[in-house]
């Protein structure tokens, strides 16, 4: 009994300073945050600015402008007040998520992207998983038979993915999918025949809740294509990287002790190896997200598909120039958030980090 | 003095030199990845005297001819035609001039412009330091294709901007390797020596540390060219790169694409030269890679 207590009350310090570590570590995190996410707002606040000549005559373009809609473009921007009131301003209405209006649909440029944004999201998450259900046992494989036809195989194939321009490969793949075999539709998220309430805004979850199940296979169809071709480099990414993290652990010590205690060659790469092997290749999986949203931007804009990427590529081309600098400055925040997640992420599956 | 400040003597890096040869000769993916680059930068150069035909040169009597072993294709366009009768294999031929130049460009600028600034961090530390990180944070905070686009909308579309864009956007990696190699290098003894022999800061950051930081960065263009060459067609493939009618590889993919059902050959051929560059980039740059820095060798 006194042994017990003796015990307890000897562990429960050792908790409590893990936890108030990783505490530590987060709210470290955190700070190394502040200077960027002030960057990426003065970057933002910068960009309409920075329009070489007159912003509000450059927006308006060749149609020109009247001299009303010019002075109310003026106040709305506050372009006449000094560039530190305005920045005061940006920030105050960025932190009560109001970033200007649209100057084509004249709504909230918030509400514009985050309308798109599951659109987004539902691509990239079936991107993610592509990739990772792919490349993770390719990676496993390739580093179990090295320098077999499999392993060179998957070098080779990973090698090519990583070199891959996605907006051809899309195109490839429209060609022959959907051109001469005629599997697979060329745009959209679903079939014009449905109409499905959003909900969530996940087309394949909506379409379950509504209980339509043609209308899911529609979806499921729509997003096969797109998904393949937005997930091609970050297979390729994860694939490279579990092959090199698993041969690396695949020497250490620790593999061949399990191996001299005879235990079988599927636990030891799945238990010995694997499992730490992927302390490296859950933080390359995270880092894969600023690249699908940057993949987005073209696997959008072949497919058609109604999310952030094609949309701020139409904001570009019309100058809407609030919907751009707004679309910037969320995208990154987005990436920023994620960032910090993996870091989180590889703190708490890798202990050696918080120490 | 000069002695003491340069560390290798001649004989030592011929020797070095060889080693490198050797460990990069080996390696067959990169060997191939060598000669591939070097024909195609020589038919780059060439292009007047390689091409078969001018590459603005409108066949009306020729549009979208197919390639050379199809029935109706013809000797005359090897590759084809585009909709407009102009010859694809001479557009690829003078794309690859606009391609590997522009993007030299880019690893060039953001190069010199990242040694500086990696240098000034890694030797000066303190605020130099945080402030030229903090900066750099901020730059690879945003996706890079989509900084590169909203730099573009602000420039206007077309060769420069579409330069300057992504040059700011690879600046990051150099910075980031530059600086810590100055880090690694800083402390050790021939550094120390040279400082005590009366080098000044110029003299320490840039003939005696920076020869020997080298290494990394050489590997870093490789891939950064590599990545220059899919941001460059990216760009202008969505139209705010290089601007139609300029054979640009990105831009003749975008102007097929609607001709994808009836004339694969005018989408295939530039994606393919583009995948082969990159690919061919990127297996020397692993080769480089391998050869340079074994610490950094993929097992």
């Amino acid at each position: 009994m006194a042994r017990e207590a003796a015990l307890t009350a000897a562990s429960r310090p050792r908790v409590t300073s893990q936890t108030s570590n990783m505490l530590r570590f987060l709210l470290v995190k955190l700070a190394q945050l502040v200077p960027t996410f002030i960057g990426v707002t003065i970057v933002a606040f910068a960009f309409i600015r920075l329009l070489p000549g007159d912003p509000i005559l450059l927006m308006a373009g060749e149609r020109g402008i009247s001299a009303a809609r010019y002075a109310e473009l003026q106040a709305q921007f506050g372009f006449d007040r000094p560039l530190v009131v305005q920045y005061w301003d940006f920030l105050k209405g960025l932190l009560q998520g109001d970033l200007g209006d649209s100057l084509v649909t004249h709504a909230p440029v918030t509400g514009e992207f985050f309308s798109r944004f599951p659109a987004t999201l539902e691509l990239s998450l079936f991107a993610l998983a592509f990739a990772v259900i792919i490349g993770l046992p390719a990676g496993v494989l390739a580093a179990t038979r090295r320098g077999k036809l499999l392993d060179h195989t998957v070098v080779g194939v990973s090698l090519t993915g990583y070199s891959m321009p996605i907006f051809w490969w899309g195109l490839l793949l429209i060609m022959f999918f959907s051109g001469t075999l005629g599997w697979t539709p060329v745009s959209g998220r679903i079939s014009f025949m449905y109409f499905i309430d959003s909900v969530t805004g996940f087309m394949t979850i909506d379409t379950l809740l509504a209980g339509d199940w043609d209308a899911f296979l529609s979806a499921l169809h729509h997003l096969i294509l797109p998904g393949i071709v937005l997930g091609t480099i970050p297979l390729a990414v994860i694939a490279r990287q579990t092959r090199s993290s698993m041969l690396e652990v695949l020497g250490e010590d620790y593999v061949r002790t399990a191996r001299a205690k005879g235990l079988s060659n599927f636990r030891v790469i799945m238990v010995h190896t694997l499992r730490n092997a992927l302390i490296s290749v859950v933080t390359v999986i995270g880092l894969q997200v600023g690249l699908l949203l940057a993949g987005a931007i073209l696997t959008e804009t072949i497919f058609s598909w109604p999310g952030i990427g094609k949309w701020m590529i139409d904001a570009i081309s019309r100058r809407d120039y609030p919907s751009v600098q707004g679309g910037l400055v969320l995208i990154a925040f987005i990436v920023m958030i994620v960032n910090l997640l993996v870091d989180v992420a590889y703190g708490v599956i890798n202990p050696r980090i918080r120490h | 003095m000069a002695a003491i400040s340069t560390p290798a003597a001649p004989g030592t890096f011929r020797h070095q030199l060889g080693g490198f040869w050797k460990d990069f000769s080996t390696n067959r993916g990169a060997l191939t990845g060598l000669i591939f680059i070097t024909l195609i930068m020589l038919v780059a150069l060439l292009a007047p005297w390689v091409a078969p035909h001018d590459p603005a040169m409108q066949d009306r009597s020729a549009l979208l001819v197919p390639p050379v072993w199809h029935d109706e294709g013809s000797w005359r366009y090897l590759l084809g035609t585009d909709a407009v009768g102009r010859d694809i294999l001479s557009r690829l031929i003078f794309g690859a001039r606009y391609s590997l130049s522009i993007s030299a460009m880019v690893v060039l600028i953001s190069m010199c412009g990242g040694i500086f600034l990696g240098l000034l961090a890694g030797y000066f530390r303190g605020w130099v330091e945080t402030v030229i990180t903090r900066i750099m944070d901020v730059v690879l905070a945003f996706p890079s294709l989509l900084l590169a686009l909203g730099l573009v909308a602000i420039l206007s579309p077309g060769l420069t901007s579409a330069m300057i864009a992504i040059a700011l956007v690879q600046l990051p990696y150099f910075v980031r390797l530059t600086r810590a190699a100055v880090i690694g290098e800083k402390s050790r003894e021939y550094v120390t020596a040279s400082r005590l022999a009366g080098a000044g800061h110029m003299r320490l950051m840039f003939n005696t540390l920076l020869p020997n930081c080298m290494a990394p960065l050489i590997v870093q263009a490789t891939l950064s060219f590599s990545t220059a060459i899919l941001d460059i067609a990216a760009l202008g493939f969505l139209g705010m790169g290089v601007q139609p009618p300029t054979p640009e590889w990105g831009a003749m993919l975008a102007n097929a694409r609607e001709f994808m059902g009836s004339a694969y050959w005018a989408v295939t051929f530039p994606g393919l030269v583009i995948l082969l560059t990159v690919l061919m980039i990127n297996l020397m740059g692993d080769g480089l890679r391998d050869a340079l820095d074994p610490k950094m060798k993929r097992s």
